[in-house]
């Protein structure tokens, strides 16, 4: 082996991908490899037909630069090979928002909700003033104002096929609304004793056209509901505190996560309690699937394609489920109180896989990326980190906010990050260079709920201040 | 132990053996418990109640005839003991009345939604600056401010400053001694006493103020920073004279403000709105 000395030297690397698994025998690479030769080097190994773009990480560190760059800012022994990871990126880009496009005020009361649809065409907000509103993006106007609740509208929800719209009010009900018309479909669904915190959706790919979606409310119980018959399916009950968050699987369950510090995993056909996820020792803030996209977004993707039928969407789906699911089971990260993380295999053992330390206050949001490979947390820290999304490694910690970060949003491409926090402003992360990449201020209070729009580059943003503001790509 | 077996065996019906047992266990029982062990035997005096009713019909004339006679330190020992006593009655009545009225169901939508992770913790209170920087740069070129006390009293030089007579012989008039308040910065370092014309009492220094805001309506304890304005003259502004109607700036970091653009502010403008040197404390008001 040569002694790796200037640029002429060369180097013995291997590929990995992310889990770990070898591409083809070691390599010898000059150290004037690119990334882009790199990508060049990966698509021939994989026979791709199509060139797809990739990232490559040593020991966690992006390679930016030609190879040598890295050799030289960090010692490396030339004695073992260079583990060089690939990951593959998305082929599509996300410009990254840097202007606020519109500031639309309406809303008598601080906006606590807001959700583009899965195809990006519509966006809701719910506030509380009890209504719904939802907005014409064309044209950034109020398009309908949905009035029916009797409290706080505390979170409003798209089905995965777009076609429904349903909102929790702090009483416990719930309401759903024809996005087309701005009616609200039938009457109120009773039932929850208390507030609803959450709410999820059965994914397309598992029944098309939506029916089935679940709440979870304050009192303890989660409840499964049919949107055509508007009848409670089942209640998922076993909780001994609040429920706070809840997801449905891509594999057909629903995780629910409580202050009563457990995760529970309930079967949907009868409602029986399958698993109980045990580790964290405070209240549980927030729990997100690392295929959350793709069952967020069912079969709607960048290029905005839109179905005819119902079973051409759950086809698509499926694909796209599979396609990102792969062959391992899916991870869940749950983020709480007690300041750490845990990241599970709900499928394969009823212990975490790891127990992510690192940050010093409460944690309130946990979100996968859509790729899966990261993890974002907002933290009462003020501090944004990223860890890796399938060992839960630590990347990077991204500072720059004076207040609570309250809410995180990926871009569609995971590229960049959103968050949100209590000191008014809005702050977009480049995950490459693991900076601040714009700062968005504009909101005169906290700011309490975002989206970044899975199609297209909108980002809809709402808070104390009672105003909806949209930004641009 | 022993004690309840003793009394549960008195109950027995008599006999030679039981009583036996008896005084064997009531070797190991303590004295004060005959009373108690007497009535379960024969039941109570026949007047019992009667007396019982008497001493506590009695006891308000007694306790008020106390009241009436207990003096100096015992008197004001009871009224206290009193008093709490009849604030934790009326606590009480206070307590039974809630919960025997019927309440209406609340069906008023409450101001100040939060989204769900919020609703379940606890807030603190929490400042917000809702006024405009632009216009508040403006303001403050112009010097001018809207204050919670527009006219003060101005204060004459002789109130102010108190003539100290130096020299030998006490005839040099030059030296003045600040009646006031002052606060004086951190980085002050004395002159040597020949030339200080300035005497400010180290007694009346003040290095934190209780600042109101005025939405909030909560008052804070917050470090002065610097005296910006005395109404009375620049001169007391650099001495850093604190009378009713100085502009202070206070650090108002803790308080967790931020500017539209996002940044800590941390040095905010507050009223004076009390006079310090006779409190003993400074009062203000921010300005927002």
């Amino acid at each position: 082996m040569e002694s790796g000395e200037g640029d002429q030297g060369g180097l013995l690397c291997i590929l990995k991908d992310a889990e770990g698994i070898a591409l083809g025998n070691h390599m010898f690479l000059p150290q004037s490899v690119t990334p882009q030769q790199l990508q060049h080097i990966v698509n021939q190994l994989l026979n791709n037909h199509e060139k797809l773009p990739y990232s490559f990480y040593i020991s966690d560190m992006e390679l930016v630069g030609p190879l040598s760059h890295y050799l030289e800012s960090n010692k490396v022994s030339v004695e073992k090979a260079l583990i060089i990871v690939y990951q593959p990126q998305a082929i599509f880009r996300v410009r990254p928002i840097y202007r606020c496009s519109s500031t639309i005020t309406g809303h008598q009361d601080a906006v606590v909700s807001v959700a583009f649809s899965p195809d990006g065409q519509q966006l809701a907000s719910g506030s509380g003033d009890t209504t719904v509103r939802l907005w014409d993006l064309n044209t950034q106007t109020p398009l309908y104002i949905c009035k029916g609740h009797t409290s706080h509208v505390l979170c409003v929800s798209w089905s995965p096929d777009g076609k429904h719209l349903v909102s929790g009010g702090k009483s416990g009900e719930i309401l759903s609304w024809d996005p087309l018309t701005g009616k609200q479909l039938g009457s109120t669904i009773k039932g929850h004793k208390s507030w609803v915190n959450a709410i999820a959706w059965e994914p397309v790919h598992i029944t098309a056209p939506c029916r089935r979606f679940v709440s979870v409310s304050k009192d303890g119980v989660a409840r499964i509901w049919d949107i055509v018959l508007r009848k409670p399916l089942l209640s998922l009950s076993g909780h001994t505190d609040s429920v706070t968050c809840v997801k449905w699987s891509g594999d057909g369950v629903i995780y629910t996560g409580s202050v009563d510090r457990t995760i529970k995993v309930w079967e949907t056909s009868e409602g029986k309690l399958i698993r109980e996820l045990k580790g964290h020792g405070h209240r549980i803030n927030s729990i997100s699937l690392s295929t959350d996209f793709i069952l967020h977004t069912g079969a709607f993707d960048h290029t905005g394609k839109q179905y005819s039928s119902a079973e051409e969407m759950k086809k698509v789906a499926l694909e796209r489920y599979n396609k990102m699911k792969g062959n391992k089971p899916e991870l869940l990260v749950s983020g709480s109180d007690d300041r750490t993380m845990f990241l599970w295999e709900p499928f394969v053992s009823k212990q975490p896989k790891t127990r992510i330390t690192g940050h010093q206050q409460v944690i309130n949001q946990v979100c996968f990326s859509p790729d899966g490979q990261w993890i974002a947390t907002a933290s009462y820290d003020k501090s944004v980190k990223i860890w890796n999304g399938i060992t839960g490694n630590f990347v990077a910690t991204l500072r720059g906010h004076v207040g609570k970060v309250y809410q995180i949003s990926w871009s569609a491409d995971s590229r960049f990050l959103l968050s949100c926090s209590a000191d008014t402003t809005l702050k977009v992360w480049d995950l490459r260079t693991r900076k601040l990449k714009q700062d968005l201020p504009g909101h005169a209070d906290e700011v309490y709920a975002i989206d970044w729009s899975s199609v297209g580059e909108k980002v809809a943003s709402g808070g104390k201040d009672k105003t909806l503001k949209l930004w641009m790509g | 132990m022993l004690l309840n077996h003793s009394n549960a065996l008195a109950l027995l019906p008599k006999t030679p053996l039981r009583d036996m047992a008896v005084t064997l266990m009531l070797i190991h029982q303590p004295q004060g418990d005959y009373i108690e062990l007497h009535r379960k035997r024969y039941g109570y005096r026949p007047d019992h109640f009667e007396r019982k009713r008497k001493k506590e019909a009695r006891e308000v004339h007694k306790r008020s005839s106390i009241a009436q006679k207990a003096l100096g330190i015992k008197g004001k020992m009871f009224a206290k003991k009193r008093y709490a006593e009849k604030a934790q009655m009326k606590r009480t009545l206070a307590m039974h009345e809630e919960s025997t009225s019927r309440r209406k169901v609340d069906d008023d939508v409450h101001e100040g939604a939060v989204p769900s992770y919020l609703l379940d913790r606890e807030n603190t209170t929490r400042a917000k600056v809702l006024s405009n920087t632009i216009k508040q740069k403006r303001k403050e070129k112009a010097g001018k401010w809207e204050v919670p006390l527009p006219k003060v009293r101005p204060v004459a030089e002789d109130e102010m400053f108190k003539v100290l007579r130096t020299g030998k012989r006490k005839t040099k008039q030059w030296k003045r001694m600040i009646t006031k308040a002052t606060f004086v910065g951190p980085s002050f370092t004395r002159k040597p006493p020949k030339y200080e014309r300035f005497i400010r009492p180290s007694g009346l220094r003040f290095t934190k103020a209780h600042v109101t805001h005025p939405e909030l309506k909560c008052t804070f304890n917050l470090e002065i920073i610097a005296v910006k304005k005395n109404p009375n003259g620049q001169m007391y502004t650099s001495l850093g004279v604190l009378t009713r109607g100085t502009i202070v700036e206070v650090n108002v970091s803790e308080l967790g403000l931020v500017t539209p653009a996002g940044k800590v502010v941390w040095g905010k403008y507050a009223q004076v709105t009390n006079n310090p040197e006779n409190d003993g404390c400074v009062n203000a008001v921010l300005l927002v």
